[in-house]
């Protein structure tokens, strides 16, 4: 066996670390193309105030995270769906909201200040066994979400209004998205950590609509890209002693640089 | 003449036989009225065509008959059902003006005309061999079956409207609603698409109706003609409303009519 796979810390950031591979780009190909990009950046931050919560009332601070995403999300979907402010300017307010509640707790309770640090960047060490169960749990939730309504997500992804005459309940899976994605960030702070979780989800996701062919292929490849950027870089950071996350992402990005130099594939294969 | 006893129930033939019904329907954008209480009826294998100029309201008519939209006042039914109600949206098809879509959207033609029987596999449901089969059947009524592979966002304009063409028919529904599907069509693909639509109309009794401001076409292919300027001007026979000068009146504006006069 590869030394990496000997220590019980490494196995279950692999692990984890997969299942956010599969997860993030899933969720990240429907985001890119809603151009709602913006969203999985802005929970990750929501959900650091959660993480802060969980710590002060003694909650497991990835319970407390996927609380406050989750109301987080819901609060986003209602604002947006008011109409009364520009889509993006919504975001805003929860991004840089939930960052300050975060920093304020921190500054009212010191003390859990380095153990907040692993979330803001990733801490595979850290990884416990709990935090795996409610990894894989929360991921094939996910999962399971997709696949139930590929078709329906599919349509409305391509086009709403098609979609709602077709009988797509469009604002039920409106909100189901917002909510997996909640979830998903939730998922990936662990282990990319807040600060680079919406690269997972979108740097996978918009190399693989450089290349593919039909919608399906797209999903399997963004997919395929992402968990070989976690293994690659999870890989890296074990032997070559870096931080996993930085790794993660900047692995996914030298394959966006790369899928950029072959521009023809797409032409050829037509 | 109105089917106001039947609408709260979910028939999809109803025995009066007509498929959509909207009823003294208005409809406001801020404070302007661009509908005003317009009662308009169709029935099972009409080719309804909706004409009138720019802004008389008729792309917005076709949404408050889809639901899409929520008239101000009025009601519409489909199929005997409020249309709030409604819920076999399988027998409705709907082709928009000028399909939009992300032009770099990652869809393949096979998955796009696919997605057009969503309605009728239902929700949780996963498409299977059937699907694929009307979804390839519909591509080669449009002759678009040896593209199905291709990403949609790559094809022209023209091609593209015959793939929306075959997601609208893929489900095989009862009542075809179109919003100019020619625009950006060229000449020889409309003259086909209009040769689809009659075989349609009269060999499937696909009841149609087609929003358009090309009234020497439509004249030529409905069997019922409703001109609308934000009232109904006509509706009825389009031999009638050429008779009529029902078609001269929609067109010139009111200040033209007084200027002529003197």
């Amino acid at each position: 066996m590869p030394e990496i796979l000997q220590y019980g810390f490494m196995q279950r950031a692999l692990l984890g670390g997969l299942m956010i591979g599969i997860i993030a780009p899933t969720i990240g190909v429907f985001l890119v193309l809603r151009r709602l990009s913006l969203i999985a950046d802005t929970l990750a931050h929501v959900s650091l105030a959660g993480v802060a919560l969980g710590f002060m009332f003694g909650l497991h601070p990835v319970l407390g995270a996927l609380i406050v995403a989750v109301v987080g999300a819901l609060g986003i979907e209602r604002l947006r769906a008011s109409g009364r402010l520009f889509g993006e300017a919504a975001l805003a307010i929860f991004l840089s909201g939930g960052l300050a509640v975060a920093v304020v707790l921190i500054g009212l309770a010191d003390g859990f200040s380095v153990d907040l640090f692993s979330y803001l960047f990733g801490a595979i060490t850290a990884v416990q066994t709990r935090d795996l169960w409610i990894i894989l749990a929360l991921g094939l939730f996910v999962l399971a979400a997709v696949a139930a309504f590929y078709k329906e997500l599919f349509a409305m992804t391509f086009d709403e209004e098609g979609a709602r005459v077709q009988g797509v309940p469009v604002d039920a899976l409106n909100t189901l998205i917002t909510f997996l994605v909640a979830v998903t960030v939730v998922v990936a702070m662990r282990v990319v950590g807040v600060l680079l979780t919406s690269a997972l989800v979108v740097i996978p996701a918009i190399t693989a609509l450089r290349l593919a062919r039909s919608f399906r292929g797209t999903l399997l490849l963004a997919v395929a890209i992402s968990v070989a950027s976690v293994v690659a870089g999870m890989t890296a950071a074990f032997y070559l002693d870096l931080a996993a996350g930085g790794a993660i992402v900047l692995t996914s990005i030298a394959v966006f640089a790369a899928s950029g130099l072959a521009p023809t594939a797409r032409a050829a294969a037509r | 003449m109105t089917t106001s006893g039947s609408w709260r129930t979910v028939l999809t033939a109803p025995a009066d036989g007509v498929v959509a019904a909207v009823e003294h329907v208005c409809f406001d954008y801020g404070s302007e009225r661009v509908l005003d209480r317009v009662t308009l009826q169709i029935r099972k294998g009409d080719f309804l065509g909706i004409i009138g100029p720019n802004g008389s309201g008729k792309t917005t008519l076709l949404r408050i008959l889809i639901g899409l939209l929520r008239p101000s006042c009025g009601h519409v039914s489909l199929f005997g059902a409020d249309v709030r109600r409604f819920n076999a949206w399988h027998l409705v098809g709907y082709v928009r003006q000028k399909a939009v879509f992300e032009a770099r959207f990652p869809a393949s033609v096979l998955e796009v005309v696919i997605s057009g029987r969503s309605a009728r596999v239902g929700l949780g449901r996963r498409f299977g061999r059937d699907d694929r089969e009307a979804a390839e059947r519909a591509l080669e009524i449009v002759g678009m079956n040896s593209f199905r592979d291709r990403l949609v966002g790559r094809l022209s304009s023209g091609q593209q409207q015959r793939v929306f063409i075959a997601r609208a028919l893929v489900h095989e529904p009862e009542l075809l609603l179109l919003d100019e599907p020619t625009v950006g069509v060229d000449v020889e693909a409309q003259e086909q698409f209009y040769g689809l639509l009659r075989r349609l109309n009269r060999e499937l009794r696909t009841t149609l109706v087609m929003v358009s401001h090309d009234i020497g076409v439509v004249a030529a292919e409905v069997t019922r003609l409703a001109c609308l300027n934000r009232t109904l001007v006509f509706h009825g026979d389009p031999e009638e409303a050429m008779r009529s000068g029902a078609l001269e009146q929609l067109y010139r504006p009111e200040s033209l009519v007084v200027a002529h006069r003197h």
